[in-house]
C-alpha cells in the first residue's frame, strides 16, 4: 500500500492556538493602518513635520 | 505522518532536541506576557502627565501617544519574562506566566518583546514627537538592562533604582504633550520613585521566601525582616510630603492637597503597624493591607490631578 507523507499534523488544540494569534495580529495590523490613516487626516501635511 | 504527540506539551525547547516546535499559545499567552494590570498602570499615570501639560493636544495624537507608552511597556514586560524565565519558573508568583508553563518559548518572547518595542518607539517617534520616543526606549532599556538584568540579582536595591522605570512614564506623557520637559512631571517622577520601594517590600515581606529560594537578592532576603520594615517606614514617612509637593508648588489645589497629606499619612499608619506586627499572621496580614493601600495610594493622589488639572483645567 502507498503510504502519503502528510507531513505534520496539527491537533485541534494547535489550530485553534494558530488561528487565535493569527486573527490577533490581524486585528493589530488593521488598528495600524487605521491609526496611521487617521493620524495622517489629523495632521495634515504637518505629518511630514516632525520634532525632536 | 510525523508523530507530534511529544512536543504536544511543549517543554522548554532545550529538552526537544532540534524537533519542530509548534506552538499553542494563544493570543491570551501572548497579553499576560505583557503585564497589562502594570500596563494599566502605565498608561494612567501617562495620562495625569499628558493632561496636566500646559498646552492642547489633539486627542488622535494623545491616545496614539498613550498607545504607544502602552504598547512599550508592555514590551518591556515581555523582555522582562523573557530574561527571568528561570526565576518565575521557582517562584510560586510567578511559576503560571506564559514561559514557565512552557506555552511560549523564551525566544518567541523575545521576538516578540522586541517588535512590539521597536513598534512603540517607532510609532511614538514618527505620529507624536522624537523625544517623548527617546525616553520611551530609554525606559525600555533601563527596566530591561539596567533593572532586569542587572540590578535585581545583584542588589537589594534593586527595585530602588529600577524603581525609576515605573516612574518615567508621567514625564513621557508631559513629553509627548509638550516636546519638553520641566519641573512638574519631575514631582510626579519622584512620588513614583520614593512610592515603590514601600509597595514592594509589603510584597516582599510576605514573599519572602519565593524570593529567597530564586536567590534574589530582595531587601528582606538580604538585610532581614526587621531593616524591610525599618526602611518601609523611612520611605513612607519621605512620601508624605512629596506627594503633597504638587499642591506645596502651586500646580494643584487645596483638594488635592488634603487627599495627598490624607492619603500619605494612612500610609505611614500603616507601615508603622508593619513595623510593629512582626509574628505570623497578624505580620503577614499588616503587610498586605500596606501593599493594598499603596496602590490606592497612588491612584487616588494621580487621579485626583487628573481631575484638577487635566480634566477641570486648574492645571500648570
Amino acid at each position: 500500500m502507498d503510504e502519503k507523507d502528510e507531513g505534520i499534523v496539527l491537533t485541534e488544540a494547535q489550530k485553534r492556538s494558530r488561528r487565535s494569534r493569527s486573527i490577533a495580529i490581524a486585528l493589530v495590523l488593521g488598528a495600524l493602518v487605521i491609526l496611521f490613516y487617521i493620524v495622517t487626516l489629523v495632521k495634515g501635511p504637518g505629518v511630514l513635520n516632525r520634532p525632536l | 505522518m510525523t508523530d507530534i504527540s511529544a512536543i504536544e506539551q511543549r517543554p522548554q525547547a532545550a529538552s526537544l532536541g532540534g524537533m519542530p516546535l509548534i506552538s499553542e499559545a494563544t493570543a491570551g499567552d501572548y497579553i499576560a506576557l505583557m503585564k497589562p494590570r502594570v500596563m494599566a498602570l502605565v498608561v494612567f499615570t501617562a495620562l495625569v502627565g499628558l493632561m496636566l501639560a500646559p498646552v492642547h493636544v489633539h486627542p488622535v495624537i494623545g491616545f496614539t501617544a498613550l498607545l504607544a507608552i502602552a504598547v512599550g511597556a508592555g514590551a518591556a514586560g515581555v523582555l522582562n519574562m523573557w530574561y527571568d524565565a528561570d526565576i518565575d519558573a521557582i517562584m510560586s508568583r510567578t511559576s503560571g506566566r506564559p514561559i514557565p508553563r512552557g506555552k511560549v518559548t523564551p525566544g518567541e518572547a523575545l521576538g516578540f518583546g522586541m517588535t512590539l518595542a521597536t513598534g512603540a518607539i517607532v510609532v511614538l517617534g514618527l505620529l507624536v514627537n522624537w523625544l517623548a520616543a527617546a525616553m520611551l526606549a530609554f525606559t525600555i532599556v533601563f527596566y530591561v538592562v539596567i533593572y532586569t538584568m542587572w540590578l535585581k540579582r545583584w542588589t537589594p536595591q534593586n527595585i530602588v533604582i529600577g524603581g525609576a522605570a515605573g516612574a518615567f512614564p508621567p514625564m513621557i506623557g508631559w513629553t509627548a504633550a509638550t516636546g519638553g520637559l520641566s519641573f512638574e512631571p519631575i514631582v510626579l517622577f519622584l512620588i513614583i520613585f520614593f512610592w515603590t520601594p514601600p509597595h514592594f517590600w509589603a510584597l516582599s515581606l510576605v514573599r519572602v521566601d519565593d524570593y529567597a529560594r530564586a536567590r534574589v537578592p530582595m531587601l528582606p532576603v538580604v538585610a532581614g525582616l526587621e531593616e524591610t520594615r525599618r526602611q518601609i517606614l523611612l520611605y513612607s514617612l519621605v512620601l508624605v510630603p512629596l506627594g503633597a509637593a504638587p499642591w506645596f508648588l502651586g500646580y494643584a489645589d487645596a483638594i488635592y492637597g488634603v487627599v495627598a497629606l490624607v492619603a500619605g499619612l494612612t500610609m505611614v499608619a500603616l507601615a508603622w503597624r508593619v513595623r510593629r506586627e512582626r509574628q505570623g499572621e497578624r505580620a503577614d496580614t499588616a503587610a498586605k493591607q500596606l501593599f493594598g493601600f499603596s496602590i490606592l495610594y497612588l491612584f487616588l493622589l494621580f487621579a485626583v490631578l487628573l481631575v484638577e488639572g487635566g480634566l477641570v483645567g486648574h492645571g500648570a
